[in-house]
């Protein structure tokens, strides 16, 4: 679900397909929000820091396989299609096809933050103090 | 009190029309566009969604683009809308030690495990205009490398090759970055942060009044959605001598933080994606008592976004707030915590001040009428003295 959450909409449509597979909506895409906590200190007492718009959904496919999704933003359509990918993710074994496809994307998401921290790292600096009158 | 007024409805369905056309402006220069600004104003946003106390990026654009570029009045469509939101529950405490750092730096300490990032700022530019980002054919380029069509240091590398990036060299930074005032505290010379008995959830001001003596959940979600101006003034007021505070920056840190929800119908923690946040970590000078010796103290800032001087203001005056905890008197007004607390909130603030220019015209004729009569009443007992005065005399 790290994954799909983190996944755009036409990335989780392009792994399920054009031909969505039959399934009952069980609690339509609902736009909402978590209140985010932090921590006092980053450790110590928690405290609100403000709200964050979350949008969920669950379906039930033909096989009575359920599906849930659960992601930051508003996108309602991408909710149900994660609900649907995450529905049968669970009906195929780990090794398969869409299990395998799922772990490229993470390979991909791996990819793109593995740069963003190297771009970081080449601002990596080295202050030294001067000493006065030397 | 305010008597209400009826009528106008003609007139302002007129200036809804006219400042969606002074919204637009020029018809002849292309319409903003919602990512345009998203991804062009990050600095902006980033303020929406603090002050708006709703992390939604596009909202924030979008509410930025509806008030064109009015940061509260923005931040004032945020929280309207958020009151229409159902809310799914709290995430679990985020975790800023594991965030993906884009940037973090430390005034403390020079070499620091992890090390100094300095990410994308503008601290070290030279505040010149770039004229290249204006849309104009006579192109003047200033003697700061951060400006656009020169070749600064940005194409160097070991290599000495222009096309190999900076960061191809780079190793990627530790997924794991210690907090710089967790490293005084190893050492015990820093006041512990630590969670209280049992970890109670947090008061929640959205939900229920505050009342004073607040505590520092409370302080720290009002300051978290405060106006960044205010706390700002606020910050400098301690520094100048209004709050006896000059600290040191222990830390700042920028980057990217995972949410973590726990569904009542699923029972485990799901991964909802990544926030940007900062944090601000202020170290100030000690205090200490009978029973602990002298220790340096904490300030706590966290916001949404990239929002250093926020983050910083409100640990500015976090610190300034905790001074009943150190039994220090409260002297100013950013250690009052009554006095923050109630000012701070720019949505509040705005919507106090700006009632003013609302009809008043009961209340004024009300008051109108008084000082005709307390007039009238003064050049009568005036004429009344002049007429005894003579009766005195003799």
């Amino acid at each position: 679900m790290a994954v799909l959450s983190r996944a755009s909409r036409a990335e989780i449509a392009a792994l399920l397909g054009p031909d969505l597979p039959e399934h009952e909506v069980l609690k339509a895409p609902e736009i909402g929000t978590v209140m985010v906590e932090g921590r006092a200190g980053g450790a110590g007492r928690r405290f609100n820091l403000g709200e964050a718009t979350v949008t969920r959904c669950v379906v039930r496919l033909a096989d009575g396989l359920m599906g849930f999704s659960y992601a930051l933003g508003r996108d309602a359509r991408k909710a149900r299609l994660a609900a649907i990918l995450d529905a049968r993710l669970q009906a195929q074994a780990p090794g398969s096809a869409l299990h395998q496809a799922v772990g490229a994307l993470a390979a991909r998401q791996a990819t793109a933050r593995d740069l963003a921290s190297r771009k970081a790292a080449a601002t990596k600096v080295d202050f030294f103090t001067l000493v006065r009158g030397a | 009190m305010y008597v209400a007024v009826k009528g106008g409805e003609a007139a302002i369905l007129a200036t809804h029309d006219l400042v969606a056309e002074a919204r637009r402006g020029d018809a002849a220069v292309p319409e903003i566009s919602v990512a345009q600004i998203r991804e062009q104003q990050g600095l902006a946003c980033a303020r929406v969604m603090n002050e708006g106390s709703l992390y939604d990026a596009d909202l924030a654009a979008l509410a930025l683009k509806q008030a064109q570029g009015d940061v509260i009045e923005a931040a004032f469509l945020m929280r309207a809308y958020r009151t229409t939101l159902p809310r799914f529950g709290s995430s679990e405490p985020i975790d800023t030690a594991r965030m993906a750092i884009r940037r973090r730096v430390s005034a403390t300490y020079k070499d620091l495990p992890g090390g100094q990032v300095l990410g994308p700022t503008y601290d070290y530019t030279h505040r010149l205009f770039d004229f290249a980002l204006m849309d104009n054919e006579s192109v003047m380029v200033g003697p700061d490398p951060t400006i656009s069509g020169q070749d600064g240091a940005s194409g160097a590398n070991a290599a000495g090759d222009a096309r190999v990036k900076p960061e191809h060299d780079a190793k990627p930074l530790d997924s794991h970055m210690p907090r710089v005032p967790d490293i005084l505290g190893a050492e015990g010379l820093m006041e512990p942060e630590i969670a209280p008995e049992g970890d109670p959830r947090p008061f929640d001001l959205t939900r229920e009044p505050v009342s004073f003596p607040a505590d520092r959940d409370v302080r720290l979600q009002a300051m978290a959605r405060g106006d960044e101006g205010f706390l700002l003034g606020l910050g400098y007021s301690v520094q100048r001598g209004f709050g006896n505070s000059h600290p040191f920056v222990g830390e700042i840190r920028v980057g990217e933080v995972s949410v973590e929800f726990v569904p009542e119908e699923l029972g485990f923690a799901v991964d909802l994606g990544e926030i940007t946040l900062t944090e601000c970590q202020m170290v100030n000078q000690f205090a200490g008592s009978k029973d602990v010796p002298p220790q340096f103290t904490r300030g706590y800032g966290l916001a949404f976004g990239h929002s250093e001087r926020k983050a910083m203001s409100m640990s500015l005056v976090d610190r300034a707030l905790k001074c009943r905890e150190f039994g220090e008197a409260a002297q100013y007004p950013a250690q009052q915590d009554e006095f923050v607390l109630y000012h701070s909130d720019n949505v509040e603030a705005a919507g106090f001040v700006e009632h003013l220019k609302l009809p008043h015209y009961v209340d004024f004729q009300g008051e109108l009428e008084l000082i005709r009569r307390i007039r009238k009443e003064r050049a009568e007992r005036l004429a009344n003295e002049t007429e005894a005065l003579p009766e005195a005399a003799e």
